[in-house]
C-alpha cells in the first residue's frame, strides 16, 4: 500500500509493483494536506486509469474530521471519489463512514488509522455498524497485540511498514493545534510550515514552530523538520529527545513474522515524498515481500534492499517501533 | 449548569486519592468522574477501590461516573473495560469505541458518557453516539466554541454537553511512557516513577520557556486550560456541564470558584482571580477561542 502525493508519485509506485496506491484530494478532508501536494477530478480519474490498466487499486483517503458546517465538503469527497471508480475509500470519522455505508453501499470501506482503533472491540464495532473491510493499526501496538487483533477480528488488518513514525496515537493528537492552531484531525496537518522558523545563528540553526524553540543544531550536525514531538526539551535538568528520537520506521526485518500472523498489507507512509522516493521504496519492498512470500522460513532481509532504504531515510537511524519495545 | 470533576490524570498514592475524595463528596460538585485514564500499569487503587469511592460518592449525592482507558491495548485493558460494563449502578464515561461496543452488547444499561478522546468534531458524529446510548458529550479540547455551538445546536434532544472549562489539556497519547523514558526506564519496568508526582514532569524548551507536561503515557499541556472566566460565553454556547480536572493542589478552591460564580454569588472575573496565583501553569484558552491552545485570551 504505497504513497502518492501526485500523478508522477502514482505511476512511479505502480511502476515499481505497488499492489494499492493510496491518495487525497486536494483540500483538508484528507490527513496529508500539504500545499502542491495531492490530487484533483482529473489528475485522479487519470491516476486511477493508468493503475486500474495495469491490475492495480486506488484507495482515496478521507480520514480528517468534518464539522457541522463543512460537513457536506467530505460527503461530497466521497461522493466524487466513489464517481471516479476508486477502489476503497480510507475514512476515520464514524459519521462520515456512516454516510459512505448507506450512500454508496458497493464503495468498499477502509477504517484509517486516524480513527485510534487499537483493539478487536473498537474495529468490529466499525465492522458491524458500517460494513469496514480493513483496519489500519496505530503504530503504537507490540506485534503481538497485532496478532492477538488479528485472531479475533473480521476485519483485515494493515499495518504501517515503513516512513515517518507518529510515536502518538493517532486521531487523538492534539499537539500541533495546541501550538499552531492546526491539526491533523481538523485541517490535515502537523507542525505546518507556515509557523516553522528556521532561524541560523553563530555555529549552527535553530528551529522553532509559532516562536517555541523545537531544536538547536551545532556545527555539522544536520537541522532536521520542527515536528514538535521531535524536539529536543528540558526535562528536569536534562536536555533530550522527550517524546521521540527524529527515527522512521523501517519493519523489512519483520516481515516473515508479519506475514505468519496475518497481515493483510504494509502500509509505506509518505504522500509528502517525491517520487524517485516512492519508486525506491516501493521498488524494495516490492522485493522483500515477494522473496519472502516465496520461502518465508529462508527469508533474511537484503542488504541491498537495507542499504537502499538507509539511503532514503535521510541519515536518521531506524527503528522497529511499537512492534519491538526496547525502549531506552 | 452542572460542575464535574475530571478523574485524578496523575497517579497519586493510595492515601493521597483517598483522602482526595473524602473531601469531595462535602465539596459543591454535581458529577464525579472516578478511575484510571492513563496507564494500566498503575495500580494504587484497583477496581473494588474505585466502586467504594463511587457509593460513597453517589450516597453524598454526586452523579459517580466510571471512566474507561482511551488507549486499550491488551485483552487485560478490555477484561476490564468489561467488568465496568457489568455494574450497571453507575454511569459509564466511554472513552474508545471498543468500550461503546461493549456497552451496546450489555443491552439495557444506563446510557453512558461519550468521553472527550471519541473524537466528537460536529452534530452528525454527536447523533451517532446518540443512537448508540450517548446521554451526555464531552468535546475535544481543541473545539472553538464557535464549533462547539455549532454541534449544541444541532444536537439530538435530551444530550447534554460538557466541556473541560479547567485543568492541564489531555493532548496526546501514547504506548510509550515519557517519565519511563525519562529515567531511562523500559515501560514494563519503569518502577513506577510517576508515583508522587502531582502535578506531572515540566517539559520546557532549551530556552526555559514551558512547553508541555509529562504524565506517563499522556502529553499535556504546560498551560493549565481555565475558562472560568468564560462562563457566560459558556452557557450562551449550550454548555451544560464544566469539568475540571484535578490538580495537585487547590482542586477544592478551584471547584468552590466555580460553584460561585455558577451561582452567581461571585462574577467569573473574580473567582478566577480568587484562584490565579495557584494555577500549576500559565493560564491558556486559546482553543475556546479558535486559536493556538497555548495562547491566552483576556475575557
Amino acid at each position: 500500500m504505497c504513497p502518492a502525493g501526485g500523478l508522477p508519485a502514482l505511476k512511479a509506485a505502480v511502476d515499481h509493483g505497488a499492489d494499492c496506491v493510496y491518495v487525497g484530494f486536494r483540500d483538508e478532508t484528507n490527513a496529508r494536506a500539504f500545499a502542491g501536494l495531492n490530487f484533483d477530478d482529473a489528475s485522479l480519474s487519470e491516476g486511477i486509469a493508468y493503475a486500474h490498466r495495469r491490475g492495480r487499486k486506488v484507495l482515496v483517503a478521507l480520514n480528517t474530521f468534518p464539522s457541522t458546517a463543512g460537513f457536506a465538503r467530505w460527503t461530497r469527497a466521497v461522493d466524487r471519489a466513489a464517481a471516479l471508480g476508486i477502489d476503497a475509500a480510507i475514512c476515520a470519522d464514524a459519521a462520515l463512514l456512516d454516510y459512505a455505508a448507506r450512500t454508496h453501499p458497493e464503495l468498499r470501506l477502509h477504517l484509517s488509522v486516524q480513527a485510534s482503533a487499537t483493539n478487536h472491540e473498537a474495529i468490529e464495532w466499525y465492522r458491524e455498524r458500517f460494513g469496514v473491510r480493513r483496519a489500519v493499526l496505530p503504530r503504537v501496538l507490540s506485534l503481538a497485540q497485532v496478532e492477538h487483533t488479528i485472531a479475533r477480528t473480521g476485519v483485515e488488518i494493515e499495518v504501517f511498514g515503513y516512513g515517518s513514525l507518529c510515536v502518538m496515537v493517532e486521531g487523538r493528537c492534539a499537539l500541533s493545534s495546541y501550538v499552531t492552531g492546526e491539526s491533523p484531525n481538523c485541517q490535515g496537518v502537523c507542525s505546518p510550515a507556515k509557523a516553522v522558523r528556521w532561524e541560523p545563528h553563530a555555529n549552527g540553526m535553530r528551529t522553532r514552530l509559532n516562536g517555541f524553540l523545537i531544536d538547536a543544531f551545532e556545527g555539522d550536525e544536520r537541522p532536521g523538520y520542527p515536528t514538535l514531538c521531535k524536539g529536543r526539551f528540558d526535562v528536569g535538568g536534562d536536555t533530550y529527545y522527550a517524546l521521540e528520537e527524529p527515527t522512521s520506521l523501517n519493519t523489512l526485518d519483520m516481515l516473515p513474522e508479519l506475514m505468519r500472523i496475518g497481515v493483510a498489507a504494509i502500509k509505506i507512509e509518505g504522500r509528502q515524498r517525491s517520487p524517485a522516493y516512492v519508486a525506491q521504496v516501493t521498488r524494495t519492498w516490492r522485493a522483500a515481500i515477494d522473496a519472502c512470500a516465496r520461502a518465508p522460513a529462508a527469508f533474511v532481509a537484503d542488504r541491498r534492499w537495507h542499504a537502499d532504504l538507509d539511503a532514503l531515510a535521510e541519515g536518521q537511524t531506524q527503528t522497529l517501533g511499537a512492534y519491538s519495545r526496547p525502549w531506552r | 449548569m452542572k460542575l464535574a470533576l475530571g478523574p485524578i490524570l496523575y497517579y497519586w498514592p493510595r492515601h493521597a486519592v483517598l483522602d482526595f475524595y473524602a473531601d469531595v463528596a462535602a465539596a459543591p460538585v454535581d458529577v464525579v468522574y472516578l478511575g484510571e485514564t492513563v496507564c494500566s500499569r498503575r495500580h494504587e487503587l484497583r477496581l473494588p477501590d474505585w466502586l467504594e469511592i463511587a457509593t460513597m460518592l453517589a450516597d453524598a449525592g454526586k452523579e459517580a461516573v466510571l471512566s474507561t482507558l482511551p488507549l486499550v491495548e491488551a485483552e487485560a485493558d478490555l477484561r476490564l473495560v468489561r467488568k465496568l460494563a457489568e455494574h450497571e449502578r453507575f454511569r459509564i464515561e466511554a472513552n474508545d469505541m471498543g468500550a461503546v461496543r461493549i456497552l451496546g452488547a450489555r443491552g439495557a444499561g444506563l446510557p453512558f458518557v461519550a468521553g472527550a478522546s471519541l473524537s466528537v468534531y460536529s452534530a452528525q458524529m454527536l447523533s451517532l453516539l446518540a443512537n448508540e446510548g450517548a446521554m451526555r458529550w464531552v468535546s475535544p479540547p481543541e473545539l472553538s466554541s464557535a464549533t462547539l455551538a455549532d454541534i449544541v445546536r444541532a444536537a439530538p434532544a435530551g444530550v447534554e454537553t460538557e466541556v473541560l472549562a479547567h485543568g492541564r489539556l489531555p493532548l496526546a497519547y501514547s504506548a510509550r511512557c515519557f517519565t519511563a523514558r525519562h529515567h531511562n526506564l523500559q515501560k514494563d519496568a519503569c518502577e513506577y516513577r510517576c508515583l508522587g508526582i502531582a502535578d506531572g514532569l515540566d517539559l520546557r524548551t532549551r530556552e526555559g520557556a514551558p512547553f508541555l507536561t509529562i504524565n506517563g503515557t499522556q502529553t499535556q499541556s504546560a498551560g493549565v486550560y481555565t475558562l472560568l472566566a468564560e462562563l457566560p460565553a459558556l452557557a450562551a454556547a449550550g454548555v451544560d456541564v464544566v469539568r475540571v480536572s484535578p490538580q495537585g493542589d487547590g482542586t477544592l478552591d478551584v471547584l468552590a470558584a466555580f460553584r460561585d460564580a455558577i451561582d452567581g454569588r461571585r462574577t467569573p472575573e473574580a473567582a478566577f482571580a480568587s484562584i490565579a496565583a495557584r494555577l500549576p501553569g500559565a493560564p491558556c484558552n486559546g482553543f475556546w477561542h479558535g486559536r493556538p491552545g497555548v495562547e491566552f485570551v483576556a475575557a
